[in-house]
């Protein structure tokens, strides 16, 4: 470590003995918009290659000395186009400068320091401000789903609020998260779960996407590498709006919605269960499986029926409830927002204001969130810039219990149709007689709510130290606090076990602060060679306490809190904690500005690893060639860029939790009051990140002066010392062990492509980007992961593979369900032969969870003020389990109502169908197989968007810069031949095992929202 | 800008590296500790024995899973399983495959709690002179108990073939400190888990004290010795069942309580011990693992009311008997078993009723009269039940197991039972391959070293 910290010191000295300036001249112009001629105060001037520099004032005017030997300036901008202007002669020098997000020039956030888009050599996905406002969703990932190559997200299901499985260049680890890190201004946040359920909540949706000016996405190692240890998974760098000298403008908008489900199943009418279970009956009493008689079974459907024997006898039964409608609700969504963003030359501002409410689909399900924020930018002296950047947000989150619980809406369809809602004997919603507990008790008299109160504050001060080099000093903190209320009233007993109701109160402190310390560096040398270098540190500690409390005995519903509880049931307080210490270094060096050359790197140092491994160094290089600029290409003028990038380096994924390589005891084993404790690890003081290896080799190009451009990119993402919980034989005492033993490979193509089809007053752009990734796990040290269902983790199979006996259909004899025996036969084939017995069928691979193919096609018109906007996203390849398969549509094997499909079930010799015959408690064909598989592909309409902006005339009488009006749509077309509710789904009650992928479970579908909305500039 | 301020930015940037020294990358874990902080002197190691009891009482052990499982596995029509668990569904029903969960939990939680006891049996350096013994005692017991458990669901029963030949489990005696591939353990012989377990018992019984003085509630001589009579009575050993029984009744600690106050009728209150408990699993409101209520029990008690009993269980029940008052219709009409109503109640696992009749079989099987005469055992029971007493013409092996199977109802005999007596459980053989688990699939995946057993 001290060599490396010498070498820092020797390369920051080399950097401050650069001789002093040479003679200047002086420079004056004005800046303008190039859309409508404003002048545009606040803008970058630099000598290129020094580190001189001024801002426009508020009229846009500028005045700049240059060096003698510097012929050219660089006028820079937040969400403009950076441009680089060849002084010449002249002392004049007006600039227009473009929206024109096209342009090659645009200034990209790379971590601890922002490039021009021409320079970078890696692989960095960039959305900007319009690419993520105003979409119905709470978290700014929802809002890019379908935007960006190569970048996944998935909503487990269709709750509000919940989290979100993000994959960048699909996962890179089995037991560790394969989420990205986020950092959000230089800061890295709390993105992992914070939920006391196991359905995981999502941290970032404490932020309001309208504050986001830039939205980046770090893919491959070059780009990744200054983020070492934690960037396998790619890193998410989000950059919030700052304030821009001028005239204060004002910014009000505000939506009103709604959102229903996108898919709705159909299940068994009574006169339809009544048959279905009579006839499973009867065939499983005749062959001899011990079932209820007869007469318990019509007892049973009486019971079912509020005890009256007319709620289900055929053949119009009283009863007949679609019980799937219940568990669904009116979903109204607002959002009001208010902003203002202005300031002079000293000092910019950016305010804004926020409150977003969504309903869910699903009962007793919202999301509320009020947000505001501040940035502000001083300019002190000429060398020194100062900066602070504060949002407080307090989000209310009514929760409803996760996908695997009776309580959960969903499960309402397992209750039996001749189940009236209302008891008639009570004139209270059915309670006790039902099948299972009835999740509409939990409507009417329980709930769960997560107030999460987040703070994301930071300051900043930038000195010039001299011509080309500054210093930068951040710190940063991310303060969630969150409070989670629950009360089950006296009407759930039989779902909490508390006879007279139960309450817990719990409250969680994540407090996450960093600070980085970096030199920056650029300069151009004999006007061939320019270098752009960054060198610094950082240190982050998060630490998080727990507590919770649990009572019962209430009496009445109208105390909740535990004050009145009479019980005390349970309590506790935990600690974890972790901490990184990184130095990072960069070099950018371009030759005539064609040939570049990048390197980076990072040690880390972190708490998390093992007394052998604590420190680790992840580089990375690149290079890239503008092969446009070449003379060769000149002849070539309808080629306007060419550029060819490859990357390779190192990065790493620390997510392996905190205290994982120590050997620990937990005091979680007291007996009856008396303390006790007993060993839950064994240690591994081996325990390192997991390595990601990955090369890039990507292609930029530009066509007909950029009407047609994209890009090409080959990747491959070879990951090493994969941390498994390994198996270990349970005659150890433990179950599994932490270790780095697996490997992984991800290698993939993404393309991307814009092209503007019509120019002129008609505007027609079309947005395509597709994402092909094939994973395989290579190396699992000989073991096996299974997950809840089919899922493994398996050598030579995809991560999270279904893997299980084959279901071969139904038996035409006899109507036993079959399965392939698959056995191996000595030549290596398989044996195709079927068997009723279920033990007997070998488990074999069946299918991915994870799509081979994503994809997002945005057209967007525009005419006479008017705006469309179209995307269509979609994911092709992978399969989907239904884990409720075995009681949703089980051929009546237990009393569970059944998907209509059952209806199609063998009834007698010679019948052809998939659905085994039916029998109560016969486990016919109920064992998880593929019975329960499907294919998961889906396009789907997932926004459209119209819009329509007053001319501007009618604005200036009107004092206003901006009035748009707009109706938008939110997934209002899926095409799937999944027939379960939705195939966008990962159920949230498994999620927390990475092995555990594209499983249904009870899921709610994803809502389809419509909303009107206006936003209105002055 | 001045040279000096250069070296003032210099030295703060510098500065605020190495303020960073690496002693921040050291973050103690304070919810859990480290094993060294953890295993240092006496009070140490007297938690992690209690960490045993704790383990022990898990619901996949003596909380309740393996005594639910051994009702369903052994269930001919006196119970219908109407829950959705699909693991007990499959004991029920007597397919269980090869991945079934509970058969997966019950091996790795029970060999969780040998682990502890290792662990504590490796420490006794630690013990305070005094305890020393009792300690030793103590993990013995459990370890012992548990190596019983494991034998005889994991493998084929005794005397069913060969026990010196038949695989049993694992046997495990050191604890586990770091992971090797000599954790890869083979099942020993039948025979030897059995005297394994028999040694350990053994062991436990000499070194136990006769009464737990201290929370009244931990392993004692009589419980070791109860537990002994078990493993007898399943090798089909009489004059050692005989002779165990006869000493956990002899020492005179535990005495028959009236049969309504054996069960603890109460709901929704931390559990007792009555005085005919010789071991239980203790569980309070705050730490409930009475599995037994959550499958057996109404919803109304706090149960999932997964099993309800039938009418061929109930016609079992002689007119008087008092035993058959101990079942009640819930708020669905379902007939459930009273003795699992308090949800906070303890398990009892080895109660004095279960000595008389194994003392009465062991005896009247091998032709003796330790302690008492097997009519006077088997009356006594009866008598308590409020029947009438059976004449010496009456007593026959069946009476007694009746007797046995009407007093231990629910309570996790009844597989056990009909093994060693070579009883059909329905079409069923008592050897079945179906009435067998199967060695986790998550196990033989991982120790190359286990052969599953037949039928998976």
């Amino acid at each position: 470590m001290r060599g490396f910290l010498l070498l820092l010191l020797v390369f920051g000295a080399a950097l401050l003995s650069h001789p002093s300036l040479a003679q200047a001249r002086r420079v004056t112009g004005t800046v303008t918009m190039s859309e409508d001629g404003t002048p545009l105060p606040g803008v970058s001037v630099i000598a290129k290659g020094t580190t001189r520099g001024t801002q426009t004032d508020a009229t846009g005017k500028y005045t700049l000395e240059i060096p003698a030997n510097i012929n050219t300036l660089v006028f820079s901008f937040v969400g403009v186009a950076t441009q680089e202007v060849s002084v010449g002669s002249r002392s004049v020098v007006d600039v227009a400068m473009s929206n024109d997000t096209r342009s090659l020039n645009e200034v990209v956030v790379t971590g601890y320091g922002a490039q021009s888009k021409r320079n970078i050599t890696g692989n960095i996905a960039s959305l900007n401000a319009r690419d993520v406002e105003n979409v119905p969703v709470p978290s700014v990932e929802q809002a890019i789903q379908g935007k960006v190559a190569g970048v996944q997200v998935t909503s487990l299901n269709g709750k509000v609020g919940q989290g979100l499985q993000i994959r960048v260049r699909g996962s890179s680890s089995l037991t560790a998260s394969s989420q990205p890190l986020y950092v959000i201004d230089g800061i890295p946040v709390t993105s992992s779960d914070q939920s006391s359920t196991t359905a995981p909540t999502n941290p970032i949706a404490d932020l309001n996407s309208n504050d986001i000016e830039s939205f980046e996405v770090l893919k491959d190692a070059s780009a990744g590498a200054i983020y070492g240890a934690r960037a396998a998974n790619g890193v998410v760098l989000i950059t919030t709006k700052k304030g821009k000298a001028g005239k204060t403008m004002f910014e009000a908008s505000a939506q009103v919605g709604s959102s229903t489900p996108t898919h709705l199943r159909q299940w068994l009418n009574t006169n339809q269960y009544v048959e279905l279970f009579t006839e499973a009956r009867n065939n499983s009493a005749a062959l001899g499986i011990p079932v209820y008689s007869t007469t318990s079974l019509t007892n049973r459907f009486t019971r079912y029926a509020a005890g009256d024997a007319a709620g289900w006898q055929a053949p119009n039964p009283k009863y007949d409830t679609d019980w799937q409608k219940e568990a669904f609700q009116a979903a109204p969504s607002q959002q009001f927002d208010l902003s203002a963003r202005g300031g002079d030359a000293k000092t910019r501002f950016f305010i804004s204001g926020q409150y977003f409410d969504q309903n869910g689909i699903i009962i007793k399900n919202r999301f509320r969130r009020m947000s505001g924020r501040i940035n502000i930018d001083h300019t002190a002296t000429d060398r020194l810039t100062l900066g602070a950047n504060l949002n407080l947000a307090h989000t209310i989150n009514d929760r409803v219990s996760n996908d695997n619980a009776f309580s959960t809406p969903m499960q309402i369809v397992a209750l039996p149709p001749m189940t009236p809602i209302i008891d008639p004997r009570t004139n209270q919603l059915s309670g006790n007689y039902t099948l299972y507990y009835n999740p509409l008790l939990n409507r009417d008299f329980a709930a769960l709510q997560a107030r999460v109160y987040r703070v994301f504050g930071s300051t900043y001060a930038q000195y010039q130290i001299l011509s080309g080099l500054s210093f930068r000093t951040e710190f940063g903190a991310d303060i969630l606090s969150q409070q989670e209320e629950e009360y089950y009233g006296r009407e759930t007993a039989r779902n909490t076990g508390a006879p007279n109701g139960l309450g817990a109160n719990s409250f969680r402190q994540v407090v996450n602060y960093t600070t980085n310390n970096y030199f920056n560096f650029g300069r151009t040398f004999a006007e061939k060679h320019d270098v752009d270098a960054t060198l610094g540190m950082s240190y982050q500690e998060s630490r998080s306490n727990f507590n919770s409390a649990t009572g019962q005995q209430f009496p009445s519903n109208a105390y909740k809190q535990l004050a009145s509880a009479a019980r005390i049931t349970a309590g506790t307080g935990t600690e974890t904690a972790y901490s990184f210490l990184s130095y990072f270094g960069r070099i950018n060096y371009r030759f005539n500005n064609k040939y570049i050359l990048g390197l980076s790197g990072r040690v880390d140092g972190s708490s998390r690893f093992g007394a052998n491994n604590k420190y680790g160094f992840f580089p990375a290089a690149s290079v890239g060639w503008i092969i446009s600029d070449e003379n060769f290409m000149k002849s070539a003028p309808v080629l306007s860029l060419l550029k060819l990038r490859a990357s390779y380096g190192l990065t790493g994924n620390a997510e392996i939790g905190n205290f994982n390589s120590q050997a620990l005891y937990t005091a979680g084993a007291g007996y009856a009051g008396v303390p006790g404790q007993a060993p839950i690890q064994v240690p591994n003081p081996d325990l390192t990140w997991e390595k990601t290896l990955q090369t890039d080799i990507g292609l930029d190009f530009g066509v007909l002066n950029g009407r047609i451009s994209g890009s090409v990119d080959y990747y491959q993402k070879n990951t090493s010392s994969l941390l498994l919980s390994v198996n270990v034989p349970g005659s150890t005492g433990y179950r599994t062990q932490l270790r780095n033993v697996g490997k992984m490979e991800n290698k993939g193509v993404e393309f991307v492509l814009t092209t503007e089809n019509v120019t002129g007053a008609f505007k027609w752009t079309t947005s395509l980007n597709l994402a092909y990734n094939t994973n395989k796990v290579t190396d699992m040290g000989g073991t096996t992961i299974t997950g809840s269902f089919l899922n493994r983790a398996q050598e030579g199979q995809p991560l999270g593979v279904f893997f299980g006996p084959e279901y071969a259909g139904v038996d035409v004899q006899n109507g036993d369900a079959l399965y392939y025996k698959n056995t191996m036969n000595a030549d290596g084939s398989r044996d195709r032969t079927t068997t009723n017995d279920y033990n007997s069928a070998e488990y074999v691979a069946l299918g991915t969870p994870t799509p081979k193919v994503i994809g997002g096609l945005t057209n967007t018109f525009n005419y006479a003020g008017f705006d469309l906007n179209v995307l269509l996203q979609g994911q092709y390849g992978n399969y989907i389990y239904n884990g409720g398969g075995k009681f949703q549509s089980a051929n009546g094997d237990f009393f569970d109502n059944q998907s209509i499909d059952q209806l199609n079930r063998w009834r007698k010799a010679g019948d052809i169908t998939n659905v085994p015959q039916a029998r109560l408690l016969g486990g016919n064909g109920t064992g998880e197989s593929s019975r329960y598989l499907q294919k998961g592909d889906f396009t789907r309409l997932r926004s459209v968007t119209l819009g329509y902006t007053l001319p501007k005339a009618l604005l200036s009488r009107l004092k206003m810069n901006r009035v748009r009006v707009y109706v938008s749509g939110l997934n209002l077309l899926t095409f799937t031949n999944y027939t379960g509710w939705d195939p966008e789904v990962n159920s949230d009650a498994y999620s927390a095992n990475p092995v555990n992928l594209g499983i249904d479970f009870y899921s709610a579908p994803q809502p389809k929202t419509l909303v009107g909305g206006l936003q209105i500039g002055f | 800008m001045t040279t000096k301020s250069i070296l003032s930015v210099a030295a703060l940037a510098t500065g605020l590296w190495l303020s960073s020294c690496s002693s921040q990358l050291d973050i103690k874990p304070v919810t859990n500790v480290s094993a060294g902080q953890a295993l240092s002197n006496a009070d140490d190691l007297n938690a992690l024995l209690v960490g045993g009891y704790d383990a022990l009482g898990s619901v996949n052990l003596y909380g309740g899973n393996l005594q639910r499982d051994a009702e369903l596995l052994g269930d001919n029509g006196e119970v219908d399983w109407t829950g959705t668990f699909v693991a007990p569904q499959q004991m029920f029903t007597k397919r269980l495959l090869v991945n079934n969960d509970q058969a997966d939990v019950t091996w790795t939680d029970a060999y969780r709690a040998i682990n502890i006891c290792n662990t504590v049996l490796a420490n006794l350096n630690l013990a305070a002179a005094a305890d020393k013994a009792r300690i030793e005692g103590e993990a013995k017991f459990i370890r012992g108990s548990l190596y019983f458990e494991l034998v005889r669901v994991y493998a084929r029963t005794w005397g069913d073939g060969d026990a010196n030949a038949n695989p049993g489990v694992p046997i495990v005696l050191k604890p586990t400190e770091t992971l090797t591939a000599a954790d890869n353990v083979p099942r020993s012989t039948v025979a030897a888990v059995y005297t394994q377990a028999i040694q350990d018992l053994t062991d436990a019984e000499a070194k136990l004290p006769t009464v737990d003085d201290r929370f009244g509630f931990f392993a004692t001589k009589g419980a070791a010795a109860a537990q002994l009579s078990r493993v007898y009575l399943q090798k089909s050993d009489y004059p050692n069942a005989a002779s165990a029984a006869n000493r956990v009744i002899a020492a005179n600690v535990y005495s028959l309580v009236p049969t309504e106050q054996v069960f603890d009728l109460r709901i929704n209150i931390s559990g007792l011990n009555t005085d005919e408990t010789i071991f239980a699993i203790q569980n309070t409101d705050q730490d409930a693992n009475n599995s037994l209520n959550t499958f057996y029990g109404a919803s109304e008690y706090g149960g999932r009311g997964d099993i309800e009993m039938t009418d061929k269980h109930l016609a079992l029940y002689e007119a008087g008997d008092n035993r058959g008052d101990l079942f009640y219709q819930d708020e669905i009409g379902a007939v459930r078993t009273a003795k699992f109503v308090n949800q906070y109640g303890n398990v009892q696992v080895l109660r004095l009723a279960e000595m008389y009749l194994t003392r009465a079989e062991a005896n009247f099987r091998a032709g003796t009269s330790v302690g008492a005469a097997p009519l006077a055992d088997v009356n006594l029971i009866r008598a308590r039940a409020g029947l009438a007493p059976l004449t010496a013409a009456q007593l026959t092996a069946a009476a007694i197991l009746k007797e046995r199977r009407l007093e231990l109802a629910f309570e996790g005999t009844l597989i056990h039972d009909l093994k060693r007596t070579r009883q059909n459980v329905g079409s069923l053989a008592y050897n079945s391959t179906r009435l067998i688990y199967p060695i986790p699939l998550r196990e033989v995946n991982t120790n190359p070293a286990l052969i599953q057993n037949a039928g998976y």
